[in-house]
């Protein structure tokens, strides 16, 4: 079931576009994240759906209702902003029962919701202090639990965890995900940090100066990116400039001819340029150069503990390799090495 | 330690500000305590002395009755001043930066008006000759032109018009301070615009509310020329009084006595309205 269905959303502010065309049907209780470069119009599309801005063109129809010109405040959405905007002037508890309150919701409904929510967010007991009084991570739980006091048809988030230092974001990436698993609310969450959408997504948009450029599970995206800036945008890649066959068997690169096999994805023309995109952990070292061997230099290599990346020149291509210690090759900087790319997991984009 | 107290300013620096206040300030102030006890030379002038006679023409109903008219007229005209100035002040700050401007510099201009120009302004805009009556007329609203002025709306028009332009000076920097964001967040929570004005903005801005509440009360008290140019004679408030009785009753004791007065009321209402402000925060 589509809970959320946009329509050729499209966003003009005079004669810039901000966003531009965006089609997606989103299913009840998916999480969604809306992944870009900041100023790509994500936070713009997401001020869209909240109804905050009125859209230039296109509908969005929520469960199946057209509601591109509801007022913001009868749309029955939940949100998080990016600054939190929780009230000063109201407790933690007045400021989850905000939008009960501002329902004509009784008091001791109120009350109880409150409390439902406090321990939902693991804050309980802590109604009665004021914002000022909380750290970085209270205040994110309680503006989470402010905007599902309603029960919201869609709960929206925008980049809520981009203030909190690196250790607590991913600790609360996982109890957000958690908790819009265990509730099943429609979750759409706006970041620029591509491992926060592998991490909580069910679908990911990737947007790129105002168009939409790939739709999908984050992990087919990872695998399966539409174009070179989806491949360098979702996690790190390799990209070589390439020929593709006239037949489309095989890539050349650095003149060296790669053959491809039946899991590698090709979405360029044949017997045209090509980008060739190859994840670090797919990059495979050996230390003779063999006949389909392409020949590199190691230039640096980076010992991370749970990693190893390697830093490799190969003429007129830098690339990077990652390996588990234990396959750390026996190679010092400056030595020649051959490279190999796993069968199955090389991509041939459009240039 | 010694490289902080390199950094700070100096203390000495606040001997300067200090001297001036002393001097222009407390020196009068002192000298006006003492006059008000000083006593009346009938006749003449006064000579100094330790005589209780103008406080006790304090106290009487006819000075009561002006101070309650001088306190009810004062707060009337903040009260009004604070309730269209807020408003303004929100949609003012929803404008481009460009009109801003615009409508700030403007009240500035206004500033610079004096309170005389101001009363003969509103006193001939208010007439019955040359009036807004005439323009009734002619729409038809009534039959013949009217005199509005003196009267009690005449003065608050006037003593609203002095302390419009401070009350938005003193508010738009705490409206502007607002994170947009907060009323995006009760609009996205279900409150209307209305009710944001009620349960974000307003209690969020409640200090900077109550101290311009403050300024046009004390701003508005020492008006003495508006009360007569725009009030009938019941509206004199008690600087009115005082300057009748120290420029053309020559009674500088009672005149002082009146200030002394003046000044302990204004006191004792901003009290009362911290008070009353401040209750909320006193009683967590």
């Amino acid at each position: 079931m589509t809970t959320l269905s946009l329509d050729g959303l499209g966003k003009r502010f005079g004669s810039f576009t901000a966003l531009a065309d965006v089609t997606a049907d989103i299913p009840s209780g998916a999480f969604v994240c809306l992944l870009g470069p900041s100023g790509c119009g994500k936070t713009t599309l997401l001020r869209l759906i909240a109804g905050l801005e009125p859209p230039s063109d296109g509908r969005l129809l929520v469960g199946g209702t057209d509601q591109t010109h509801t007022p913001t405040h009868r749309r029955d959405f939940g949100m998080v902003f990016q600054s939190l905007a929780l009230f000063p002037h109201l407790s933690v508890a007045e400021n989850i029962a905000y939008p009960l309150t501002i329902r004509n919701v009784p008091r001791a409904r109120r009350r109880q919701r409150t409390e439902e929510l406090l321990e939902l967010v693991r804050l309980p007991g802590m109604g009665a202090r004021r914002i000022h009084q909380l750290s970085g991570g209270q205040r994110q739980r309680v503006a989470i639990a402010r905007g599902l006091a309603i029960d919201p048809s869609v709960f929206l988030l925008d980049e809520p965890l981009s203030a909190l230092d690196a250790n607590l974001r991913e600790h609360m990436q996982v109890e957000l995900r958690e908790l819009q698993q265990r509730l099943g609310v429609t979750t759409i969450l706006v970041t620029h940090d591509q491992k926060e959408a592998l991490t909580m997504a069910d679908i990911v948009i990737v947007i790129k100066d105002g168009r939409v450029q790939q739709i999908g599970p984050p992990m087919e995206v990872y695998r399966n990116p539409a174009n070179a800036f989806v491949a360098g945008f979702i996690g790190t890649s390799n990209l070589l400039a390439c020929r593709l066959s006239a037949q489309g068997q095989h890539v050349t690169v650095a003149e060296r001819e790669i053959a491809l096999t039946p899991g590698d994805v090709v979405q360029a023309q044949p017997g045209g340029a090509a980008v060739l995109s190859i994840r670090p952990e797919d990059v495979e070292l050996s230390p003779s150069v063999g006949d389909s061997d392409l020949p590199a230099t190691v230039t640096f290599i980076r010992d991370l503990g749970e990693s190893v990346q390697v830093s490799l020149d190969c003429g007129d291509h830098t690339l990077v390799a990652t390996m588990p210690p234990r396959a750390r090759p026996d190679a010092q900087v400056g030595a020649q090495v051959g490279l190999q790319f796993a069968s199955g997991r090389r991509v041939v984009l459009a240039p | 330690m010694s490289s902080n107290s390199l950094h700070a300013t100096p203390g000495w620096l606040a001997l300067l500000p200090a001297a001036v206040l002393a001097v222009l300030f407390l020196v009068p102030f002192g000298i006006m305590v003492g006059v008000s006890f000083a006593h009346r030379a009938p006749g003449g002038f006064f000579e100094p002395g330790f005589d209780l006679t103008s406080y006790a023409r304090v106290f009487t109903p006819f000075v009561g009755r002006v101070i309650v008219t001088s306190v009810t007229l004062s707060a009337a005209a903040a009260t009004i001043c604070v309730a269209l100035a807020f408003p303004f002040v929100v949609f003012l700050t929803q404008l481009g930066r460009a009109a801003q401007t615009v409508i700030l510099v403007f009240l500035l201009a206004v500033l610079s008006l004096s309170e005389v120009i101001i009363g003969f302004s509103i006193s001939t805009l208010l007439s019955q000759t040359a009036g807004i009556g005439n323009l009734l007329v002619w729409l038809g609203v009534i039959d013949a032109p009217q005199a509005y002025t003196p009267s009690l709306f005449a003065l608050l028009v006037g003593l609203c018009y002095l302390g419009f332009p401070y009350t938005v000076l003193v508010l738009y920097p705490p409206v502007a301070r607002i994170d947009p964001e907060l009323p995006e967040a009760a609009r996205v929570m279900g409150a209307s615009p209305v009710r944001i004005f009620f349960t974000v903005l307003l209690p969020m801005l409640r200090k900077p509310l109550i101290g311009a509440l403050i300024l046009v009360f004390v701003f508005t008290l020492g008006a003495f020329l508006l009360p007569q140019v725009l009030g009938r004679p019941v509206h004199w408030t008690l600087s009115v009084h005082i300057t009748d009785q120290a420029i053309f009753q020559s009674n500088m004791p009672f005149a002082a006595a009146m200030a002394v007065i003046l000044l302990l009321v204004s006191l004792a209402m901003i009290g009362v309205t911290l008070l009353l402000g401040g209750r909320e925060r006193g009683a967590r």
